[in-house]
């Protein structure tokens, strides 16, 4: 199973997301944002970071790279994609899930453990948690506030695309509490907080049994290898 | 509109003009003092044209040139063992430290202050201190890996400290951030002695194999000199020799164009273009820009190399194409390298500048004499030899003199203070000091700050040191850890650069770390005033006696002088950083109790040590006395029985005794996880022969709590035992109570105490 992870220009957590398909038993495959060869991967993450600076919006430049441009068209194909943070921007940005991320209710980039429930387990990159599962997964972004007109969100929530939510804190000022979305076909995801980094025992997120033993996030990538090889 | 505050002849000076004519330079304007003048005038056998001018007062200015801290630096290098030597691959005088931490492995750190630019403009201020010292670590060949800060604010209620509060941290956070570095770890600390002059320390790491090590050398004539990075625009202009090196007057912030402006998507694209560079092995040297720009880069990479350059300075790439020559070669623009490339390994610098987009220019080349030639089209504007810029600068021998307030300072001691007796006072002490602003919940800054990025963070605030794995086969890790106590310092700063070592060293031995090596960034006033001198002396040789005693050599630092406004002077605040080694980080011990059951004990002997404490200032708004005793060979043996006990598997948590005494200490043990224990200190003040008051807030050193599973009690307090180090159970940990009970004091609902200890900062600064 071949999952690529593309690098931008000020992409930070490439190597992260790469180091996470490798724990869950997937091949992390690099790519570069200026090339369109997506080299044959089953799936792709679009990492955190701030690609190209967030210079005119965050996710805006990326949106428009090359490599971004062919995951566009394989993605409405069926390829799975996880955008995480930064990539769930370009995401936003490249229109392949609605509304926006702005910057956070409080003014502050915000780096917590932050509890989140799946509120839909059936999509490519959430197959193996249970439905309404809690768990938790690091966020830490500046601008995550997630904003969509009110039709949309009616839509979003009458069609069952809210992918997760917050849950006891809304660390951003998110409507909704939406901390995630999928879209219909379920195979593209994309979610501020960051799995990639709840994979590895010893350094996820405290948990009441120990320090840094969250690994909530493995299951992300379990789920998509899990469904693309079964 | 940007106004130059200082004059720099317009027109093009040259070689020629300087030979044959006279004139008035403005070497005052500069920073330079007559003797300096002179001095360079005797050098040139000519009067310096204006580039030259302006290369000398920058390089030569007390920021750069290290002239009145020389003397006492000299101390670092010279009370160190061949022991102290062994891991020791890069010393002082290098960009950054470099220490052999094993697997063909080593690491980089070096601790930098940003203090006066953060006090004028504290956003850019303070993220250009962490981009300067990421550079620092990026040009040693090394990954950066991490960073941390130490930041030191005025009196939490002056009007003024919100403002650099929200501009520093903030500034630390999107300039991090940005670079994707995990911040993990630093020290916020609030009084009125730092208002306007806050400081801004910054602390990086980096990790780099044994064969990539880089040195700032040009050795080979004929190689290249190539700028690269951001382009060279009108910011920072004179900031080193204005702003570093003079003390600010009474109207404030007003040297705003001085202040360099960062930007960190060009440095962490820099950082990739520059481990390629090394991975590729393109380099022969390389060295970043920062204080003094392209002036120092030139003379620094020709002087250690013993070689000349010769450079066109049209060749640099410009913001502003109005820049003059003499503010090309000082200006402090930021995100620029100079790497000295062989002509055969040109076309790969290219592609991988041109794969990152990287900008580039090729200014010159090596000379084999060692001469600096600067040229200006066909003007020759400078000539001079490069290390009298880059080493042989002035060095002073200032005068030195014994404050006498100290003597009244020292007698004032808590002795005549009151102490509570009754219990619930004391209680409500306990509550009082951890809800204080120094040692109340520092997560409203730490949580605007990313510690999750790069995926090696294995402890980071609020446990005792922050601790990444560097060998993701291995498990191979490090800590690192720092501190200064500045009242500690002001009452004794001999014994108060000890015991900023003592703290950070054993901090680092708390998370199961052995401590290594040194860095340090030594905050003091003017070195024009002859006490603060005094501080100076005493507290470098403080800290090179400590270093001797614990066994660890310094491997780089900084000074940063002219922290004072009108006379009165900051607290001597020398931050001391330790850096340990860990085999394996899974092996890590976290600070606070997660398992029910567990005895706690407290490691150390507690005397009567309140002067300087956090009690004395928080309770009674005192300082006086003298600081707690220090002593290296009880550090120790407290750092090794942690280590072995550890690796036995003895140690569930482990916390260090300092900052408000034990009670503090149980107080963060336990809110760490949010679990409750059972106190009882009967036994302690019995064998101590203490009061209640000194057993909780006594800062007696050389202590730690640890908490060890029942399975383990005999072996545990044999081994203490076998090792002499004094131990006494007072407590034991239980999940089901959701109180910090001390016996015969009361009992501290945790979800009060948590609410009392997190709200202070956001209540400050929300």
């Amino acid at each position: 199973m071949k999952i690529g992870v593309i690098t931008y220009p000020g992409s930070l957590d490439d190597r992260d997301a790469q180091r996470a398909i490798k724990l869950a038993g997937g091949t992390p495959v690099p790519l570069w944002h200026a090339s369109d060869d997506l080299k044959n991967i089953d799936a792709v993450v679009l990492p955190g970071g701030f690609s190209y600076g967030d210079y005119l919006r965050c996710g805006a430049i990326a949106a428009q790279a090359p490599a971004t441009k062919e995951v566009i068209k394989k993605a409405e194909k069926g390829l799975p994609v996880l955008g995480i943070c930064n990539g769930f921007q370009v995401l936003v940005e490249a229109h392949l899930l609605p509304g926006g991320l702005i910057r956070n209710e409080k003014q502050h980039f915000v780096c917590r453990d932050q509890r989140l429930r799946v509120e839909n387990k059936n999509t490519r990159w959430t197959g193996m948690f249970e439905q309404n599962e809690e768990i938790t997964i690091p966020l830490k972004n500046g601008e995550g506030g997630y904003i969509a007109d009110e039709e949309t969100l009616k839509y979003l929530e009458g069609e069952d695309l809210i992918a997760f939510r917050y849950l006891d804190v809304n660390p951003n000022g998110s409507m909704n509490e939406i901390a995630g979305l999928t879209n219909s076909a379920g195979n593209i995801v994309g979610l501020m907080p960051h799995p990639e980094h709840a994979v590895e025992p010893g350094f996820g997120p405290d948990t009441p049994v120990a320090t840094r033993s969250g690994i909530d996030g493995l299951r992300f990538f379990q789920s998509v290898i899990g469904q693309v090889v079964g | 509109m940007f106004k130059k505050k200082t004059v720099i002849p317009s027109g093009v000076d040259t070689t020629k003009d300087a030979k044959s004519n006279e004139k008035d330079q403005p070497w005052a304007e500069l920073g330079l003092k007559q003797d300096e003048y002179q001095s360079i005038k005797e050098i040139l056998s000519r009067r310096p044209t204006s580039s030259e001018l302006a290369m000398y007062s920058v390089m030569w200015s007390e920021h750069c040139s290290y002239k009145s801290s020389k003397i006492y630096l000299r101390q670092f290098g010279q009370k160190v063992t061949e022991e102290m030597k062994k891991h020791l691959m890069v010393g002082m005088g290098e960009n950054a430290g470099v220490v052999d931490v094993g697997e063909g492995l080593a690491v980089t750190f070096k601790v930098e202050s940003h203090n006066h630019p953060s006090y004028i403009e504290p956003f850019q201020g303070a993220a250009t201190g962490v981009g300067g010292i990421v550079r620092d670590i990026l040009s040693m060949g090394a990954r950066p890996v991490a960073v941390m800060d130490q930041l030191r604010f005025g009196d939490v209620n002056h009007p003024d400290t919100a403002r650099v509060v929200h501009g520093v941290v903030d500034g630390i956070s999107n300039y991090g951030n940005s670079l994707g570095l995990p911040n993990i770890g630093g020290e916020t600390v609030f009084d009125a002695r730092y208002q306007g002059n806050p400081l801004v320390n910054a602390l990086a790491v980096g990790v780099l194999k044994h064969e990539d090590l880089k040195l700032a050398k040009a050795t080979n004539p004929g190689d290249l000199v190539i700028l690269f990075g951001a382009r060279t625009g009108a910011d920072g202009i004179g900031g080193v020799s204005v702003l570093a090196s003079e003390t600010f007057d009474d109207e404030g912030p007003s040297r705003r164009p001085a202040v360099q402006v960062g930007d960190p998507f060009a440095e962490k694209v820099l950082i990739e273009a520059c481990m390629e560079l090394y991975e590729n092995d393109v380099i022969a040297g390389i060295q970043d820009l920062g204080g003094a720009g392209i002036s120092c880069a030139t003379s620094e990479l020709a002087a250690n190399g013993d070689r000349g350059m010769e450079i066109q300075l049209r060749n640099v790439l410009l913001r502003d194409e109005s820049l003059t020559p003499e503010e090309i070669l000082m200006s402090e623009s930021q995100e620029r390298m100079m790497a000295i490339v062989n002509k055969k390994n040109l076309k790969r610098f290219e592609e991988i500048m041109n794969k990152w987009e990287v900008e580039y220019s090729i200014l010159g080349k090596v000379l084999s004499d060692e001469k600096l030639v600067i040229k200006w089209d066909d003007e020759e504007i400078v000539n001079v030899p490069p290390k009298t810029v880059a080493i042989d600068s002035p060095v002073y021998e200032r005068p030195v003199e014994y404050p006498t307030w100290i003597d009244k300072l020292n007698a004032d001691s808590t002795k005549d203070l009151p102490r509570a007796t009754d219990p619930s006072e004391i209680a409500s002490q306990i509550i009082e000091i951890a809800s204080s602003p120094n040692q109340a919940d520092k997560s409203w800054i730490t949580s605007q700050y990313d510690r999750y990025v790069l995926g090696n963070t294995a402890l980071s605030m609020p446990d005792d040191g922050g601790m990444v794995r560097v060998n993701e086969e291995s498990g191979l890790g490090i800590t690192m850890a720092t501190d200064a106590n500045g009242k500690y310092c002001q009452l004794d700063p001999y014994n108060g650069a000890k015991l900023a070592l003592a703290e950070a060293y054993r901090n680092v031995a708390m998370t199961g770390a052995k401590p290594r090596a040194v860095t340090n960034c030594l905050n003091f006033g003017s070195p024009e005033n002859p006490e603060v001198m005094w501080q100076f002396k005493r507290a470098t040789e403080g800290l090179a006696d400590a270093c001797m005693e614990a066994g660890i050599p310094v491997t780089g630092g900084n000074v940063s002088f002219y922290n004072q406004t009108g006379d009165v002077a900051i607290y001597p605040t020398p931050v001391v950083g330790v850096m340990g080694v860990i085999d394996d980080v899974a092996r890590r011990i976290p600070s606070g109790w997660q398992d029910t059951g567990h005895n706690i004990y407290l490691l150390g002997t507690t005397k009567d040590e309140l002067d300087g404490s956090a009690w004395a200032e928080v309770i009674h708004g005192h300082l006086g006395g003298k600081p707690p005793e220090v002593d290296f060979q009880k550090e120790m043996e407290l750092a090794d029985l942690i280590h072995g006990a550890n690796i036995q598997g003895m140690v569930a948590s482990a916390h260090d005794v300092s900052e408000g005494g034990l009670a503090q200490a149980l107080v963060e043990s336990s809110l760490r996880f949010g679990n409750g224990a059972r106190i009882w200190l009967g036994e302690l003040m019995e064998r101590d022969g203490l009061d209640l008051t000194a057993a909780m807030f006594s800062e007696s050193q050389a202590r730690a709590i640890v908490s060890v599973g029942r399975e383990d009690d005999v072996k545990f307090v044999s081994l203490c035992e076998a090792r002499g180090v004094p131990v006494v159970r007072i407590g034991v940990t239980d999940l089901e109570s959701s109180a910090l009970e001390i016996q015969n004091v009361a009992d501290i609902d945790l979800l009060e105490l948590k609410s009392a200890h997190v709200r202070t900062l956001p209540e400050l600064f929300s």
